[in-house]
């Protein structure tokens, strides 16, 4: 169980007892993303592991230390889940049930349950990602920016390798690199909190801005080149191989 | 004319002896000294001998020579900065890498239990060189 936190001392001690209640037999691991505030002492008193990266790195550079942790400590699952709680951790046996089929697991917001209102620019930057990568996954995918997902084994050597630091990379840009290395993706439903505190940024020049952002994200990563070592490539579909979770 | 070589001399020979000193101090690596030695040593040909810029010139169909200078210069300085942003680039890759590592080493040493299973292989520590496209 990963908590990638920037600044969240005021909800990552609740989100991380939140998520050791539901599910006791995870680990939780707080990578602190060189947050200037309380979150690592907080969630440390929570009970979690904490990784504090000495400068900020962004979501994507939190990842990739935490699959990185968990591919030198052989666990098998990676679950994702933002720390300001607006990820239920109710959902979160739900999305590791999931990777018994495939490689990578998201949790969607607009997939039916759950009420999440945007500004046009963002809709419309959130339909052409999905559409788009639903095409690439074969599976229908609504919702290609959420935060909360459950990785397998494969997906884990993988993110080890190519987490991508930029902006919107650690949510499209990893779901193309999954996917063009052969990772296969599903989505399930979950709802979403609204957040414990703060807003998302919502005017229309940053709704704009997204939009661009996220097609140069998506149109860079499908021209990129993922080099992967080959035992990722021809791995079957993931099998519990004993280890921990 | 006289005023061309005058001015082209000094900047050069200026621009060596700095380059010279920045060496000697060692704060300059010889990589990036050797293309700004070429680019003074250019410069100097050039004031030295202004007929090649005429020859050139006349060669490639431009009508004011110097119109070729500033084409020439400006796509050097282009060529250059373009290359320092690759570098910097490769530079914040390792650093990320680096920051990566210290967090999880930090981690470890906070957390001795979770070092009873860490397998540490030789070729995950060469993530950074595998994004050296």
């Amino acid at each position: 169980m990963v908590l990638p936190a920037l600044n969240e001392a005021r909800s990552v001690g609740s989100v991380v007892r939140d998520v050791r209640d539901r599910c006791p037999d995870y680990d939780v691991l707080v990578v602190d993303d060189g947050s200037t505030d309380e979150t690592a002492k907080r969630a440390s008193e929570a009970g979690a592991m904490v990784c504090s990266l000495p400068f900020n790195l962004g979501v994507g550079g939190a990842m990739r230390a935490a699959y990185k942790f968990a591919l030198r400590h052989g666990y098998d699952v990676v679950v994702q889940v933002d720390a300001d709680g607006q990820h239920d951790p109710a959902y979160i046996h739900k999305l590791v049930d999931g990777l018994a089929d495939v490689d990578l697991v998201v949790g969607a917001r607009f997939a039916g349950i759950g009420e999440y209102r945007a500004a046009f620019a963002r809709r419309l930057a959130m339909r052409l990602l999905a559409s788009v990568l639903s095409r690439l996954a074969d599976v229908r995918l609504t919702d290609v920016t959420s935060g909360f997902r459950a990785a397998g084994p494969r997906c884990i050597e993988l993110f080890a390798l190519h987490y991508p630091a930029e902006y919107l990379g650690d949510t499209v840009e990893s779901l193309v690199i999954a996917l063009r290395t052969g990772c296969s993706i599903d989505q399930m439903p979950v709802e979403m909190r609204t957040r414990s505190y703060g807003a998302p940024s919502q005017s229309a020049f940053r709704a704009t801005l997204y939009l661009a952002r996220a097609v140069a994200a998506l149109s860079l990563a499908l021209v990129r080149q993922w080099p992967v070592p080959e035992e990722i490539r021809d791995a079957e579909l993931p099998e519990s191989q004993g280890h921990h979770e | 004319m006289r005023a061309n070589l005058i001015l082209g001399l000094i900047g050069s020979v200026f621009t060596l002896v700095l380059l010279f000193e920045l060496l000697r101090r060692k704060h300059l690596r010889e990589k990036y000294a050797v293309l700004w030695v070429a680019v003074s040593l250019l410069t100097l040909a050039v004031a030295a001998f202004p007929q090649t810029i005429y020859f050139l010139s006349d060669l490639i169909g431009v009508e004011v020579p110097v119109n070729l200078l500033f084409f020439v210069a400006s796509m050097l300085l282009l060529g250059i900065s373009v290359h320092h942003s690759y570098e910097l680039g490769r530079l914040e890759d390792r650093t990320r890498a680096l920051a990566e590592e210290v967090a999880l080493l930090r981690l470890g040493l906070e957390h001795p239990e979770t070092n009873r299973e860490a397998t540490l292989q030789a070729d995950d520590w060469s993530v950074s060189d595998h994004q050296d496209r």
